[in-house]
């Protein structure tokens, strides 16, 4: 990659950054609060969109792999209250055991 | 260490292995180790630093694989709105402190109980994970033949099962099951039509129907 490339993606991904803090900021902060209640929400639905897309997106497509399997089982250990360091071993181990066994 | 500390620093240290992945694949595609630390630590959002690696490993054009990155680096600014009260109120230090709001630091901030738990979970998670987010850099860098293919070890799955933790807290309540239920309605739907990063940003319209059953609910209450 050029320098150029980098430079640009520096300064891009921090002004998306510095935008969201001042910009979109403003909205949530100071003295309106009229947004709070839907700026208190975007992480529920960012998060839960971040957990689908890591887990079933490939290149535009749905794609249904060793992921789903291995997060299923991270999901289930949560649902254990298992320690969160554990959630993510098991998570990492049986995502690895499906993919050694079945190359999905 | 507190709780919410430690929490933070699994996070981190998960993360820091998704960045001897990136490590990886920068090296393979070409990037000088300068160019590795510069992008760890200034871009500093995995996601996008992953994307442009891949774009550029697989052959694409510099100017696809800032744009995808971009794309993904997108969802940052929302997550202003939500911690943008945690920080500094100087001008200097919030724009310094938006550095390190993203994906992570945003998830153990949102999930305390006041604000100054937020505060402490903001930055604790922040320096853990800059940290290993770089250290991980250049040991895939240094380490890449040695490791191989990342996928095998099931390093793929620790991010989304990390966050499968996090979502959780914000399922006690209506508003945020509908929030939660949307935004990965809206990502299934829109992942065949969007390029990757778009669907984040089209879930994010699922604040609006997880808004107004809050209200209704409150308006009953009210009554």
């Amino acid at each position: 990659m050029s320098w150029t490339s980098i430079v640009v993606l520096v300064a891009g991904a921090f002004g998306c950054k510095l935008f969201g803090v001042f910009g979109l900021g403003r909205l949530a902060g100071g003295t309106t609060t009229r947004f709070e209640p839907l700026t208190a929400l975007i992480p529920a639905a960012l998060f839960a969109a971040l957990i689908t897309t890591q887990t079933v997106a490939g290149d535009q497509t749905l794609v249904l792999d060793a992921r789903i399997v291995g997060v299923g089982a991270g999901a289930i250990a949560v649902w254990r209250r298992t320690p969160f360091v554990v959630v993510l071993l098991v998570a990492m181990a049986v995502t690895a055991a499906v993919r050694w066994q079945t190359w999905l | 260490m507190n709780g919410h500390r430690r929490e933070g620093f699994v996070l981190a240290a998960a993360t820091g292995i998704v960045g001897v992945t990136f490590g990886v694949l920068a090296d393979a595609a070409g990037l000088t180790l300068p160019q590795v630390l510069v992008m760890s630590a200034l871009v500093f959002t995995g996601a996008s630093q992953l994307a442009a690696v891949s774009v550029v490993g697989s052959g694409g054009s510099e100017v696809a694989a800032v744009g995808s990155a971009l794309l993904l680096a997108a969802r940052n600014a929302l997550y202003g709105p939500v911690v943008a009260r945690l920080l500094p109120d100087s001008w200097l230090p919030k724009a310094a402190s938006a550095q390190f709001v993203i994906d992570e630091t945003t998830a153990m901030a949102v999930i305390q109980d006041d604000d100054a738990h937020a505060a402490d979970a903001f930055w604790w998670t922040a320096l853990w994970l800059w940290s290993f987010w770089n250290i991980g850099s250049i040991v895939g860098v240094w380490l890449g033949a040695v490791i191989g293919e990342p996928e095998v070890w099931g390093l793929d799955a620790a991010f989304p099962a990390a966050f499968v933790a996090l979502l959780v807290p914000h399922l006690r309540h209506q508003p945020g099951r509908v929030a939660a239920f949307g935004g990965a309605a809206l990502a299934v739907a829109s992942i065949p039509i969007a390029p990757a990063g778009v669907p984040l940003l089209v879930a994010a319209l699922a604040v609006v129907p997880g808004w107004l059953v809050g209200r209704r609910r409150s308006d009953e209450v009210s009554t």
